[in-house]
């Protein structure tokens, strides 16, 4: 008997047996092909806005994509770092291939976890408990729990024009059996669709005539583990650009008769902001150019990913297309885009430890939840991992307030509002975003990772020194002042303007022109023995200047989370039963008891909820 | 969102009934808050519970009325919190003021339809048979807010929130666009035209916020005070409007201390005509207090009869002492007693006769008129006639002056954001309308998004 049978080796599959493993639960990876481990589907990245915010939480959580992205990242780029620290996103290509090698190494070195090469197609439950799982050979697997984590291969149907093949990645069979099984312990299901591009052979392409996009000139890894003096380990390549026309978009309309999206064939529901190019083109027909980013599929790979042409046209139509893209003239194209589509559970049906609300001891974790992205995927993971661990070992659960992390938002997002479309995190779901850095993940997670047994002692008391000198470093800088002939020559250098007598160092940080590190050099404070830890940590120094710079938002921002936590604080018995309280609105009572939300302050985020609804639900919380 | 943490006031006596008005407030910050507009022997703050203090309640150095203050200490007082009921002469005119003093302290608000029962509940101050009767109450509530538009007014005005607020969104998607989509090939708002569709809504609530004297007027009545010295016949004008004697006609000067009130309905206005003591200097104790309640009276008013005989000299200095505490706009001269003298050379805004009701006629006319004059209303107007409504969108107004600030600075979106998403949220309390995903479903329905 396995204390945690995980269904799918996807990326929320591998956080899940890894960390649940780690935490000493002796786990089942059910997976068809364990070479297929941690497969990247779609494109060949990871992180992006907000998404990498997700990489950085896991990391710090003690997750494994961080560290596998790292080893095998091609180009890193820090997105938006013209703006605020809150919205700077690290993002990276990898090599696909060797992505998924790095994650068969992580996953296989890790103890108490056994793979089983099998395709699950019975979920196994009693009296409202899971038992196990049935396997396509027959066998019967028994488990404490099970994580179902099967990605986009629950019926997945795969569309080109017309022609459907049933598998949910390219030459990869589907999964039958498990929606049915689980349809009839009464879960809901739906069905979404998403898209991928056409692979481009790398020698067809006329490298010359396109736009380069290279990589940053200090790549930064991920993972707070990982050695920056032997980071990057791989060479670093570019991406290029180019872009579609008129010519292009009269080409595609050409198929309109033969897509599996307009002509029906096609029910799931994609996501609006990673629309195939055909939707594109129906949508905003204002618009006559569309960018293309030529993404190179691995080192020594000779696929190119053209990212931004998704589409289930069919395949002449998209090379036909494709030879009037500047660049792509002459261009070959060794599989042609398709759509997936798949089954999935509306996630207002698991609770915010990603366990189900149905059957005891059975969680969801990635896409069956609705989401899209390996990010989303892998945050999911790593928690229902953990909680099934916490479930096993009888300790309590792990839940992550929408205050303290992206992974917090995403799952009470699902919970709450459960999903029509695939799901994507983006920086503005999270409504203390200035608090939620990619720069202090660690900061704000660690504690919990190293409490789980998730990530060495030795690296959380680094931090605990690193806090202490940023507590000590704010104090100093709040309290020091600098003279105007000690500080204006540098403000007038940095186009800042000049001060009268003196200022102290916060108030003097606070101005967009200057920074932390100039001011500290400043009137000898260099060799000021009371600044030289904050001085000499790069890390801590930083973390001290945003909290300086931006103190009135944050304070702002600190300022909410206090007052909403009361709501959260404010608990609902699962066991309400809202059909009864006839003073609510219909729709409320439509809603909550859909949801079954676990707190005052989840229940008034779930739309159609009004704020009379939430007294009538204080008054009887009260009987 | 409803907040137990916040201080709750509300008038506790139906309005215009009775010549003592309670105000009562209950919450964390009561007693202190009342101790910052009362001077009385003792402070409030150190009072026990269920003390009673007499005192003033005074704005700026100024007093606004005296009052009786009762303390109650949690978990003794109705509601289970700190409370304090204030007791008043019954005025609307003070005991709005005394609101409206109060609801300006951080923390304390206008209390929701059965709020103070509600919190009496959850405090186990009163049983379930109670507080299903408080049910009722919220739920009633919800029936007529899903009835809103019933109410032209408030139809008019959320109509024109929902409006401002959808303009809000899609200037906060804008500004998400670009923090969310950092790589896509959209156009982005530069901070100039940022700063305008700020600046834009920002009038527009001024507009709005501007129209609060003139809603609540039309909500709550006009506050007409009638002033002149004694004898010139302001209770007979009183008395010949409502055919009834409730203010003392007397032949001895200054008898009518009280402020003496009724109502009338003039084309569907409705008029609070108040009585004074005339404002006149007295060494007389009792005398000294009613001059004091209307000097304030005077300057609450939204509508003053400036009453005149005329068989005296104009009174010019307490004409110019009477321009001191209100505009001359809200100020109508009336000349009486022209059944006595027909030859007046006197500039009066109207003549009448308290006594054969002549010209009185034009009177009414002429304060509608004042009423409609100090407002650009017309049918289709949204107009501000709640005190609740008219705070939001003052704090909506504040949160876009802060993003404002903040886009000039040049600060990153994420920063302008944060005043951006509140301002929102206070409109969205207006219409009573909580969702979060407003602007991720205009950036998808309004921009290409998606590689
Ligand atoms: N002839 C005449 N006498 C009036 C008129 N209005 C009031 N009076 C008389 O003037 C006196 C004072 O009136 P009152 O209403 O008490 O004056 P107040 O002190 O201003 O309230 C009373 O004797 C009234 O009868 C009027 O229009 N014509």
């Amino acid at each position: 008997m396995y204390d945690i049978i995980v269904i799918g080796g996807g990326h929320a599959g591998i956080e899940a047996a890894s960390a649940s493993a780690r935490m000493g639960c002796l786990i089942a990876l059910i997976s068809m092909d364990k070479h297929a481990l941690g497969r990247m589907s779609c494109n060949p990245a990871i992180g992006g806005t907000a998404k990498g915010h997700l990489v950085r939480e896991i990391d710090a959580l003690g997750g494994i994509m961080g560290k596998i992205a790292d080893r095998t990242g091609i180009q890193f780029r820090m997105l938006n770092k013209s703006k605020g620290p809150a919205v700077w996103s690290p993002r990276c290509q990898s090599d696909r291939e060797l992505y998924s090698e790095e994650a068969y190494k992580v996953v296989s070195s890790t103890k108490n976890l056994e793979f089983i090469e099998e395709s699950a197609i019975e979920l196994v439950a009693e009296d409202g408990k899971v038992k196990g799982i049935k396997t396509q050979s027959g066998r019967f697997i028994e488990g404490k729990t099970v994580i179902l984590s099967a990605g986009t291969f629950l019926n997945a149907l795969m569309h080109t024009g017309l022609r459907s093949t049933s598998g949910g990645r390219f030459g990869e069979k589907p999964s039958t059996g498990i929606t049915e099984s689980l349809e009839k312990l009464g879960f809901e299901k739906g069905r979404l669709k998403t898209g991928t591009p056409p692979r481009l052979a790398k020698n067809s392409i006329d490298w010359d005539v396109l736009e380069i996009q290279p990589g940053d000139e200090n790549p930064q890894p991920f993972s707070y583990q990982t050695n920056i003096s032997e980071f990057p380990y791989l060479p670093q390549l570019d991406c290029h650009i180019t872009h579609t026309d008129p010519d292009v978009h009269k080409i595609l309309e050409k198929g309109f008769n033969k897509s599996p999206m307009f002509t029906g064939l096609i029910n799931g529901v994609g996501p609006r902001y990673c629309p195939s190019i055909e939707d594109k083109i129906v949508r905003f027909s204002e618009k006559k150019s569309h960018q293309l980013f030529l993404e190179p599929e691995g080192m020594d790979s000779d696929l190119i990913y053209l990212n931004g042409f998704s589409s289930s046209l069919p395949a002449e139509i998209q090379l036909e297309a494709m030879h009037k893209i500047k660049g792509l003239e002459n261009v070959e194209m060794v599989r042609p885009g398709y759509a997936v589509e798949y089954d999935f559970f509306p996630p207002h049906q698991i609770d915010n430890t990603l366990e189900t609300k149905l059957i005891q001891g059975l969680y969801f974790a990635g896409q069956v939840n609705g989401t899209s992205g390996y990010e989303e995927a892998a945050a999911q993971g790593l928690m229902a991992g953990i909680n099934a661990a916490l479930k096993v070992q009888g300790k309590k659960e792990f839940v992550l307030k929408r205050s303290e992390a992206y992974i917090g938002v995403l799952i009470d997002d699902l919970v709450t509002k459960s999903t029509e479309e695939p799901y994507r995190i983006f920086t503005s779901r999270a409504e203390h975003r200035l608090l939620l850095r990619q720069d202090n993940a660690d900061r704000r997670l660690m504690s919990y990772s190293t409490e789980l047994g998730l990530i060495d002692k030795n690296m959380y008391k680094e931090i605990s020194i690193r806090e202490g000198i940023i507590t000590a470093g704010l104090d100093l800088c709040r309290n020091t002042k600098l003279h105007a002939k000690v500080v204006n020559e540098y403000l007038e250098l940095s186009g800042s303007s000049t001060i009268e007598s003196s200022e102290t160092i916060s108030k003097l940080c606070k101005r967009p022109e200057t920074q932390l590190k100039d001011l500290l050099k400043l009137d000898g404070l260099d060799n000021n023995p009371n600044f030289n830890s904050l001085i000499n940590n790069h890390n801590a120094l930083r973390q001290v200047e945003i909290e300086l710079k931006y103190e009135g938002y944050m304070k702002r921002q600190q300022e909410a989370v206090e007052r909403l936590e009361k709501y959260e604080k404010l608990k609902i018995p699962l066991t309400l039963n809202y059909l009864t309280l006839k003073a609510l609105s219909t729709e409320a009572k439509e809603k909550l008891d859909r949801v079954k939300p676990r707190s005052i302050g989840q229940a008034s985020r779930i739309s159609g909820v009004t704020p009379s609804d939430i007294s009538i639900l204080l008054v009887y919380l009260k009987k | 969102m409803l907040d137990d943490e916040d201080t709750i006031i509300a008038l506790a006596t139906p309005a215009g009934v009775g010549a003592i008005s309670v105000i009562r407030i209950s919450g964390p910050s009561s007693i202190s808050s009342v101790d910052s507009i009362f001077t009385g022997k003792k402070k409030l703050t150190d009072a026990s519970s269920h003390s009673i203090h007499y005192g003033t309640i005074d704005d700026d150095e100024e007093i606004v009325d005296d009052v009786l203050v009762s303390v109650f200490r949690k978990p003794n007082s109705y509601t289970g919190e700190n409370s304090v009921e204030i007791s008043t002469h019954g005025s609307p005119l003070i005991t709005q003021k005394i609101i409206e003093l109060l609801i300006k302290i951080d923390g304390v608000r206008i209390a929701e339809p059965g709020e103070f029962t509600k919190r009496a509940f959850l405090n186990n101050r009163i049983d379930l048979s109670q507080a299903e009767a408080v049910l009722d109450i919220i739920n009633a509530r919800t029936d007529a807010s899903l009835r809103g538009s019933r109410n032209q007014l408030d139809g008019l005005l959320s109509a024109k929130v929902n409006e401002l607020r959808d303009i809000l969104v899609s200037t906060s998607s804008f500004v998400e666009l670009e923090l969310d989509f950092a790589e896509e090939d959209i156009e982005l708002i530069d901070n100039s035209e940022l700063i305008k569709r700020i600046d834009k809504i920002v009038n527009e609530i001024d507009i709005l916020l501007s129209t609060y004297s003139f809603g609540r007027v039309l909500r709550d009545g006009v506050n007409v005070t009638i002033v002149g010295q004694p004898n010139v016949g302001k209770s007979s004008l009183l008395n010949y409007i409502l055919k009834e004697s409730r203010a003392i006609v007397s032949e001895i000067p200054g008898t009518t201390r009280d402020i003496i009130r009724e109502e009338i309905t003039i084309d569907g206005i409705l008029f609070r005509m108040y009585d004074t003591a005339g404002i006149r200097t007295s060494d007389d104790e009792i005398e000294k207090e009613g001059v004091i309640r209307s000097r304030n009276a005077v300057k609450n008013s939204d509508l003053i009869l400036f009453m005149g005989d005329v068989n005296l000299l104009f009174p010019e200095d307490l004409f110019n002492e009477l321009l001191g505490l209100n505009k001359p706009e809200h100020i109508i001269k009336v000349l009486n007693k022209i059944d006595l003298k027909k030859d007046i050379g006197t500039d009066a805004d109207v003549l009448i006769s308290a006594k054969t009701g002549e010209g009185i006629n034009t009177l009414f006319e002429s304060m509608k008129n004042r009423v409609f004059q100090n407002s650009d209303y017309s049918e289709q107007s949204a107009i501000v006639s709640n005190i609740r409504h008219y705070n939001c969108l003052k704090r909506a107004k504040e949160s876009l002056m802060n993003a404002e600030k903040s886009a000039e600075e040049k600060m990153s979106g994420e920063f302008i954001s944060v005043d951006l998403r509140t301002a929102e949220n206070s409109l969205a309390e207006i219409i009573g309308v909580v969702t979060t995903d407003d602007i991720l479903n205009n950036i998808f329905s309004k921009f290409c998004i998606g590689k």
